[in-house]
Parts: C-alpha cells; structure tokens; sequence
C-alpha cells in the first residue's frame, strides 16, 4: 500500500533521475577503488571529490528551485544556510582533530588558542559527537529559515523585496563570521581538518564515500522534492507562484505553504553544505558572500527551473564550465558567467531542460513575453512560468 | 609644549608693538653677551636678572634661547641668533653678517631653564600694553600653573580691562588656586566651576590632576565637576556623531536615489546600480587623467567638468541597457534582477580588464580638501561638499519630477501605468528616460565617491546592498522617502558604531531593516491606493 502510494506520488521522471544517482553512487566509487589507475575507466581520486562538489552543489540547487521554481521565492540567501550546514559539519571536523593542531591543544582549536581563547564558547559544546553535528546541520539553517520565513511570509513581503531581504540576510552573516570574536575562526574559517567518524579526511577510501553519501543524499533530496511537489500542498505551492492573491482568496494560508517551502529547502542547503566541507576541506566566510547565492540562482535558471532534474543538470553543468574557465581563461569567467546570467533570462526562461518544448514544442507559437506580463509590473509578484497562459490579476 | 608655541609666536609680533618705557638697572646687551659664556646655573640667574628689567627688548633673545636658535661664535665671542641661514644681533633684531671663520656653537638649556625662561616671558607680558600679549601670556600660566604666580596675577586682574582676557586671567588664577595645596578650602572650592567652564578641552584633564591630590571636601565639588563636563562632552560627541551619520547618510542617498527612481517607476531592481557609480567614479577618473595632461590649469575643476561627463556617459548606458535587455524582461521583476546581475559582473571584469584591478587615484581639488571647525564639531571640506553636493541632487530631482513634463509621466507610470499609458503617455520612451535619469544619478554619487573611497572595480558592491536598505526602509515612489531612509540609516550607523563597533552595528541596522519590514513591508513612506495593488 504505502509503496504503491510512494509510486504514484513520483512520476517516472523522478524514478530515473533518482535510480541514476543511487548507480552513479555505487558506480563512481567502484571505478576508483576497482579499476586500477592508468586503466580504461578509471576515475581519478580527485576527480571523486571534484564530482562529489558538483553533486553537493546539485542538492543547493535544487533546494533554491524547491522556493523558487515551485513556489514563486526567489530566495537570494540559500548560500547562507547551505554556509551554516557547512559550519556545523566543520565545527565537528575541526573537534576531530583534537591535539594534533599546531598548538596541540586537546580541546580548543588551534584558531581559538592563537586569540586567546581559554575554554570552548558554549555553542561549540557537543560538536565533537558526529550525529550531534548532524542534527545542528538540519536545525541550524532550518530555524534560522523558519523564522526568517515567518516574519517575511507573515507580514507578506514578497517579490523582489523578499530577494533584498534574503541578500541582506546572508551579507549580514558574513559580516558575522568575519569577526574573529565569533568565535567561528574569522576570515580564514575552519580547516586543515584530519578525521570524520575516525577514517582520515584525505584518503581515498573516504573520498569515495563521501562521494557515495552525497549521490545518495541528492537522490534523497530527489525523492522528497518529488513527493512533495506532486502532493496537494505542492499543487498548493505551484497555484501560490502563479497567482499568490487568489490561492489566498480561495482559502489556503499562503504564508504557512512558503514557509513550508522555504524551511524544508533550507535545511536541504545545510545538508548540502555539511556534504560539501569535508570534500573540499575548508569552510569559510567567503561562502556567505552574497554572489556565491545568485550564482545558485543561475544555475537553477540554466538547467531549468520548475523541474526536478533542471537545477541538477545546471548546476553539474554551469561549475563545469566555471572549472574549465577558472583554469583555461581564468579572466574571461565573469564575462561568461554574466553572459549566461543575462543569455539565460532573455532566450532560455526555461532552461536547459526546457529547450525541446521552447524550440520545438506547443508553446513555440506563443510569445515569450505575453502583453498581460508587461502590466503586471506593478503587481510586484513573479509570474514564474513563462510560454504558458498567465494567470489573469486576481483583481 | 603646545601653549608655549603659541606664546612664542604672539611673542614674535612684540618688538613692532612696544616700545621699551621701563626703567634699566640691568645692562641687556651685557648681559646676554654674557650668556656666551655661562654655565647653567649662570644662565639661569642671568635668564632670571633679564626678565626683571621686564624690558620688551629681551624677549627675543631669551625666546631664541629657550628655541635652541642663540649660538656663541666662538671666534669673536659674539652671540648670534641664527634663523635659517642668516644670522641676528639678539638685542637689536639687525642682520649681522659673521666672518668666514665663523665657529658656531649652540648655548645649551635644559628643560627647567625652558620652564624657566617661558614663565618669566609670561610674567613679563602679562602687564603688556597689548591684549593679545596679555591673552597670551594668561594661557601660558593656565598651562603651567605655580602658587608664586597668584600676586602677579591678582595685580593683573585688577589693572584688566579686557574682558576676554581679564576671563583668562580669571582662568589662570582659578587653575593656580585650584592645583595649590596652600590655598583656603573655599578658595579652591569656588575655583573648581570657573576651571570646568573656562579651561577648554584641558579642564577635564586639570579637574582630575586636582583629583587625585584634593582633600576629601574638595573631591565631591570637583567629581561633579568633571561628570558635568564628561555630559557636555557626550552632547558634543553626540553632535559629531549626528555630523558623521548626516554624510555617511548623504553618500547613501547619491548612491540609493537612482535606484529608488527606477524601483518606483518601473519596478525593477537594477543589479548594475552599484556598477553605475563605478563607471561615474572611472570616468572622473579619466577626465582627471585627460585635464592633467592636456589642460593643467583646469586642473583644480577637473571634478566640476567631470560632473556633466559621468552624468551623460552613465545615463547613455543606462538608456542603452534599457533598449537592450530591460525592456525585455518587464513584468518579470526577478528575471531583471538576475540580468542585471551579469550585466554587473560583466561591467566589472570590463573595467578591470581595462584599468586593471587595482586602485586608481583622483586628486582632490584644493577647495576640497583640509577641514574647518563649527563651533566644537571639526568638518573635513570632502564631506561637508559631498552633503551640499547630495542636497543639490536632490533638490533638482525634485524638480525634476514636479515642475517637468517628464516628471510628470514618470509620476503618472510609477502611479498607475496602465492608466498612464490609456491617456497616451508613451511609457517605454518614460522607462527609458526614467533608467537613464537613475543611471546618470549612479554616475554622479561616483564623482562625489571618488573624494572618500578608492576607485576600484569592486567599488559599486560596496554600496549596493545599502542602497537597497535606503530603498526597502523609505518606501518606493517617493523621494521624501529616500531622503529620510538615507539619513535615519546613516545616523544610527554612526551611533551604532562606538557601542558595536563598525561590522556588528551594521549587522545590526540589517537586522533591525528586516524587523522594521514587518511592520511595515512597503517601507516608511509607502505609495497608498490601487496603485499598491497587493
């Protein structure tokens, strides 16, 4: 019964996507650790890790599209709670290196003891149990995201003053962490980590897991987006980004269904960062800068957003390009990052996956800026789903 | 050190004024030929015997002497003071040319004979016909305070006049009573509100040497003395402060005007903003750059020709992004945010592609530069433009939008657009014109940028999230609005900032913007009616 219920809640869209990272998790790793190097095949470590950061960002991206492409929020402050996960994770790893710090200090990090620091500040009590730090990756962003939510949602600030008020949001916590009296190893972060769950950080062997729990946790994050947006309340969420007014005329709470959205995609950030730390090996403030968020919005836009594979697809695809750039025309990058930015919004609105439909489909006859879009400026609202009919101004 | 400086150089204006009328029992030009010669303790009975002739004529060589300028010449046994290159008889103030064997050799003081030597020039002035001698010279022993000095000074504030000086004279006895151990009680007592109201910025520190060494009676009147000063001193501190966060709030409001425009009128937020006062600061960078090397003299006006030039160059950018991808994207306010983003990146690696990635440099003109004081507030000349420069801005876009056709129907499109265009306002033409106004504003608030912040390609970011705090706190479509959101932010920055520190009171101005939302989700002066729509 409940699998079957499961089953019609995904559509077979979703059952691929997810049976393709559960294989690519288990292929990936057998390709490293199997194959011997040189072989046809065979994936470099490194290139594990390189993946495992894509994947990571895959799940961001995918938590944005969650607020943004079902529901309407253009949230420019995901960086933020996929920064704090990456803390959390951190602060567990940086308690794991215990008295092999510089300073040789067993309790206290090594960045704590250079500023003087005699005893560890109470918010760091605990990180030192790995599912401690666990539950603090999901609980941190989703509180912080949860009250955020309910104060904006409440008072309905919507539209682009809700972006400005995310980006506010994430620029005040890397101020925040800037400061070395938080506490949180100021500009330069928490890093030079040695143990998760007592098997070294840099080996090979943890790598490939890591890259494994990462795959699983996107297809997871797969999974629980596609139960959600096919369920009632994702009906809900997509009728609150066409036409927010009139969902709320008929009835439905608006501000409880985004804030739905927008805690649940949260705590998918932290994980997402909490994944992403120890494969790259360092978390710092520079993570909350208020570009690395709209860089997630980008990749949400290229790959397509709306769809459950779109965000993925962009985001693999668009830090793809970005390492290509960053090491072959390291001065043109921003030229093409900001080329797509603006290529993006004016000829692909749909993205990467909606590129069949857009070029070829039903939708090619009508335009992509309907005359009833041009007077909804006022409206402040964002009628999301571009090609198809717009939904007439509850007025 | 700082009063004596003073003393010396109202000194140096004595020999024109006076004219010696006192009586000599002392030989002066002996006597400071001997000084020649003499040891220490020599010197200072001679220092000592000079100052009692209170003969003007002196002062010279005995402020030479305190100076280290008076040198014996060891060949002819003759004392000189040297200035610069030339050399002066001590006595007369004549240039004496000395020979070519001329051996010079500096007559040695020592910091007790300078004391020394600066008393008894206060002394000697003190009767000086002159009231700025006298003013002087009352200083000096507020600066240097000593019981011997109370006759002399009670003679002086009898025979006074003046009543800026008989004041200062009344100061410098109060300072001497309050710091004499010797004085009656209520002498001391009645000193300390004279020393709290009179001594300046030093009456803090004099109250609290008297402190530590007062009886017990004493200490009372002088600690509330001191709490009174430390109030008024937070008043001024306060004003200063009010001061900083009214220019910080001006530089906010050149930066978020613009924005507030194009928000109001067309809804979208414009990402490249803070771009637009980038390429307003390069090109008054460039023009600088042109002016100095084609047309020098032009040079102190290089920031008022740049005006025009960044206003022009921004806004024709400004059009030319409006034709070219805005106008695209309307009713799609998130969409033209993300565009107008990579329009910002794109911009930016522009710019440091060209002039590179490091900072550039503009001159200040000499009117913009050093600083005046305003009663106890001390205002740098930059600032204190730039804020007539943002008032100027302001009050001309005012204009703009009320007594101009074209303010007119922007009024009318930010109002109600549909209405605008159904009684023929022709609203792409108002939104073209309406960008290219805000972008031209961006260019001018990065003229004024260019006198306090380094011109850098990074230089719009730093300003573009405040700007969209001015924007979000005052309201859209209304630039009352902006004004008011620009200075209240600014303001409580600065009042913030001592107590926080500069990072976390700003954290806490966007904490506190976020919570102010709520209350009011359109900002302070939000537009009212259908316009508003949600």
């Amino acid at each position: 019964m409940l699998t079957q219920a499961l089953f019609r809640a995904l559509d077979r869209k979703a059952v691929w996507v997810i049976s393709i990272f559960l294989a690519v998790a288990i292929l990936v790793p057998m390709a490293n650790l199997l194959i011997p190097p040189g072989q046809f095949g065979h994936v470099p470590t490194y290139l594990v890790s390189l993946l495992g950061k894509y994947l990571s960002y895959a799940i961001l991206a995918l938590a944005l599209d969650l607020v943004w492409g079902y529901c309407g929020i253009l949230s420019l402050g995901h960086g933020a709670f996929f920064a704090l996960g990456g803390y959390a994770m951190g602060m567990y790893l940086m308690r794991q290196i215990g008295s092999r710090g510089v300073y040789g200090n067993p309790t206290l990090p090594d960045f704590m003891v250079f500023l003087n620091y005699r005893e560890l500040p109470w918010y760091w009590l605990g990180f030192d149990n790995f599912w401690f730090a666990l539950a603090m990756v999901v609980f941190v962003p989703g509180l912080l995201a949860f009250i955020f939510g309910f104060f904006a949602f409440r008072s309905r600030v919507t539209g682009v003053y809700l972006s400005i008020m995310t980006q506010a949001m994430t620029f005040a916590l890397l101020l925040a962490f800037f400061r070395n009296d938080m506490g949180f190893g100021g500009n330069n972060g928490l890093t030079d980590f040695k143990d998760i769950l007592g098997a070294p950080v840099q080996s090979q062997t943890t790598r490939t897991a890591l890259f494994a729990a990462t795959a699983v946790a996107l297809a997871i994050s797969v999974f629980i987006c596609s139960l959600i947006v096919n369920s009632k309340l994702g009906k809900v969420m997509i009728a609150v980004r066409d036409a927010e007014s009139r969902t709320r005329f008929i009835g439905y709470r608006v501000e409880y269904v985004k804030l739905f959205a927008f805690t649940v995609s949260a705590i998918m950030a932290g994980v997402a960062g909490a994944l992403y730390v120890p494969q790259v090996g360092i978390i710092n403030p520079g993570e909350f800068e208020p570009g690395n968020s709209i860089e997630v919005v980008i990749w949400t836009a290229v790959g397509g957003r709306g769809t459950l594979i779109g965000p993925i697809i962009g985001a693999i695809a668009v830090n793809m390009g970005k390492s290509w750039f960053t090491s072959a025309l390291p001065d043109l990058w921003l030229f093409a990052l900001g080329a797509l930015f603006v290529f993006v919004t004016l000829f692909m609105p749909k993205g990467i996956v909606g590129l069949w439909s857009q070029l070829f489909g039903k939708s090619r006859s009508k335009p992509v800026i309907t005359p009833s879009q041009s007077s909804d400026i006022e409206r402040g609202e964002d009628p999301a789903s571009f090609g198809s009919p717009q939904p007439k101004p509850a007025e | 050190m700082l009063n004596l400086r003073t003393i010396l150089l109202a000194l140096l204006a004595l020999p024109f004024l006076l004219t010696p009328a006192r009586a000599q029992d002392v030989d002066i030009p002996a006597s400071i030929a001997a000084m020649g010669e003499a040891n220490l303790r020599e010197l200072t009975q001679l220092v000592s015997d000079l100052a009692a002739t209170g003969d003007p004529a002196v002062i010279p060589a005995l402020e030479a002497l305190a100076e280290g300028d008076l040198y014996l010449d060891e060949t002819s046994g003759t004392v000189v003071v040297q200035r610069g290159s030339t050399h002066l008889d001590p006595v007369s103030g004549d240039e004496i040319s000395l020979g070519e064997a001329a051996d010079l050799s500096r007559i040695r003081v020592n910091n007790s004979l300078r004391r020394d030597i600066a008393a008894a020039l206060s002394g000697m002035t003190l009767m000086s016909d002159n009231p700025r001698t006298r003013l002087s010279a009352a200083q000096g022993f507020t600066a240097r305070p000593d019981a011997a000095n109370l006759p002399l000074l009670d003679e002086a504030i009898a025979a006074e006049t003046d009543t800026a000086v008989l004041k200062a004279m009344q100061t410098a006895r109060a300072v001497t009573v309050l710091g004499d151990g010797d004085s009656a009680l209520e002498d001391r007592q009645a000193a300390v509100p004279i020393v709290a109201q009179s001594a300046g910025r030093a009456a803090s520190t004099i109250l609290n040497a008297a402190l530590a060494e007062a009886p017990e009676a004493l200490q009372a009147t002088i600690s509330s003395a001191i709490a009174g000063l430390e109030q008024e001193r937070a008043v001024w501190n306060a004003l200063q402060n009010v001061w900083f966060g009214m220019s910080l709030g001006s530089v906010l409001l050149l930066a978020a005007i613009g924005l507030a425009i194009t928000f109001g009128v067309m809804g979208v937020i414009n990402m490249a903003h803070g771009e637009m006062v980038m390429l307003g600061a390069y090109t008054t960078f460039l023009v600088q750059l042109v002016i100095r090397q084609n047309f020098p003299f032009l040079l102190d006006q290089s920031l008022l020709i740049a005006l025009p030039v960044a206003f022009l160059v921004t806004g024709a950018i400004g059009v030319c992004i409006e034709r070219g991808i805005i106008r695209w994207l309307y009713g799609r306010p998130l969409e033209t945010l993300l565009a107008t983003w990579g329009l910002s990146l794109i911009l930016q690696q522009t710019v440091r592609s060209i002039f590179g990635p490091t900072n550039q440099m503009v001159i200040a003109p000499t009117w913009m530069s050093g600083s005046f004081e305003f009663y106890g507030l001390s205002i740098t000349y930059g600032r204190f433009w730039i804020f007539i420069f943002a008032a100027v801005v302001f009050a001309m876009l005012l204009l703009v939008l009320n007594r101009t056709p074209l303010g007119l129907q922007m009024r009318a499109v930010t109002q109600n657009r549909r209405m605008a265009s159904s009684m023929g306002i022709r609203t792409p033409f108002v939104d073209a014109m309406t960008f290219g106004l805000g972008s031209g504003i961006a260019g001018l608030a990065g003229v004024a940028l260019t006198q306090i912040d380094n011109i850098s390609p990074n230089l719009g970011q730093n300003y573009i999230i405040d700007s969209f705090m001015v924007v979000v706190f005052g309201g859209v479509g209304n630039l009352w609005g902006t004004l008011v959101g620009a200075l209240t932010l600014g303001v409580a920055n600065k009042f913030l900032e001592p107590y926080a520190g500069a990072v976390l009171g700003k954290i806490l101005i966007l904490v506190l913007i976020i919570l102010f939302i709520q209350r009011r989700p359109r900002g302070l002066f939000a537009l009212k009616g259908r316009a508003v729509e949600q």
